[in-house]
């Protein structure tokens, strides 16, 4: 405990110690190496994130026969396109919303999402409430987002897994026509490509 | 929920333990420890573990189920035992507080 006239450490809270203690006996045993942990951790908090997904969208948007591309294998097309690819990032589903339809992704069980077009899920896709509700009323999830979607538009729940995750390509807003890609990719959100938003509009 | 809370633009991880849990995890993993499916099973339990112990799972506790998860999958692979780790805690507090502050803490080698 500290002496008195000395400043001593605090010890951090219970799972920070308990991450240390696993940490350096995982490091100890030869089985992780610690460079190789900094690495992964500057890649999702500085690299990989909505942007690489707004881009794909925007693509998808001027560019018909990649849409179809995405369509058929999205994975396969992100990897060959922009060079997307890695942990999370296989099987990736794109869905399109459309007049009739508008698709929204979650993950009931825990928080799958596709990692390698947007990077970590936030806070709420992995909460209960958003996890347990999404399901069971979708328009009423939607419109707390501020999204309202009319009654005559079919709402498509996608539950993604360990083995297949969604992209939601949102529509094109309107008035957009001939802006160039990466202005088109400025309007697209992660929430939009999650399906709980729509794109931003052409005035905002 | 109400839209603010969706709409808080939050960091990718709160604190810098959260980032080098969920690096172990992805690392162990991608070695061959686990596979992702065995994976996305022990959250997925350790989050149910937690609603039942009346956890209100807001997405902000997500990263202590992660820790659950990963404790006891290295013991069920049988890569570190409880005990180990129960000793390595202590050593890392009893470090802590042992450092004057302003030095970087360091476990004592025994």
């Amino acid at each position: 405990m500290p002496h008195d006239g000395e400043e001593f450490t605090e010890p951090p809270s219970d799972p920070a110690l308990r991450v240390k203690a696993l940490e350096s006996l995982l490091v100890e045993k030869g089985l992780v190496d610690l460079e190789a942990l900094d690495v992964l951790i500057d890649t999702y908090e500085h690299k990989v994130g909505p942007r690489n997904g707004a881009r794909v969208v925007a693509r998808a948007w001027v560019d018909q026969e990649f849409k179809l591309s995405i369509q058929k294998d999205c994975s396969a097309a992100v990897k060959k396109v922009f060079g997307f690819q890695g942990r999370q990032g296989e099987h990736i589903v794109a869905v399109e919303n459309t007049s009739k339809i508008h698709n929204v992704v979650v993950c009931t069980l825990c928080s799958c999402y596709p990692w390698t077009v947007l990077g970590l899920p936030p806070v709420w896709y992995k909460s209960a409430p958003y996890r347990a509700r999404l399901v069971q009323d979708p328009r009423g999830v939607l419109a707390e987002f501020g999204t309202c979607i009319p009654e005559e538009k079919d709402i498509r729940v996608w539950d993604s897994t360990s083995e297949v995750r969604y992209l939601v390509i949102p529509e094109r807003p309107i008035g957009t026509e001939g802006w160039t890609e990466e202005k088109l990719s400025m309007l697209v959100t992660r929430n939009a490509m999650i399906g709980v938003e729509f794109a931003k509009e052409a005035s905002s | 929920m109400n839209k603010k809370a969706y709409d808080l633009e939050e960091p990718v991880f709160d604190e810098p333990w959260q980032a080098q849990v969920f690096a172990l995890a992805v690392k162990l993993s991608e070695d061959g420890l686990f596979t992702w499916k065995q994976w996305t099973a022990a959250i997925s339990y350790e989050i149910q573990n937690a609603q039942i112990s009346s956890d209100p799972d807001l997405g902000d506790t997500y990263y202590e189920h992660w820790l659950n998860a990963l404790e006891r999958l290295v013991y069920a692979k049988g890569v570190l035992n409880i005990d180990e780790m129960t000793e390595r805690k202590e050593a890392w507090r009893k470090a802590y507080l042992q450092t004057p502050h302003g030095i970087a803490v360091q476990l004592k080698k025994t």
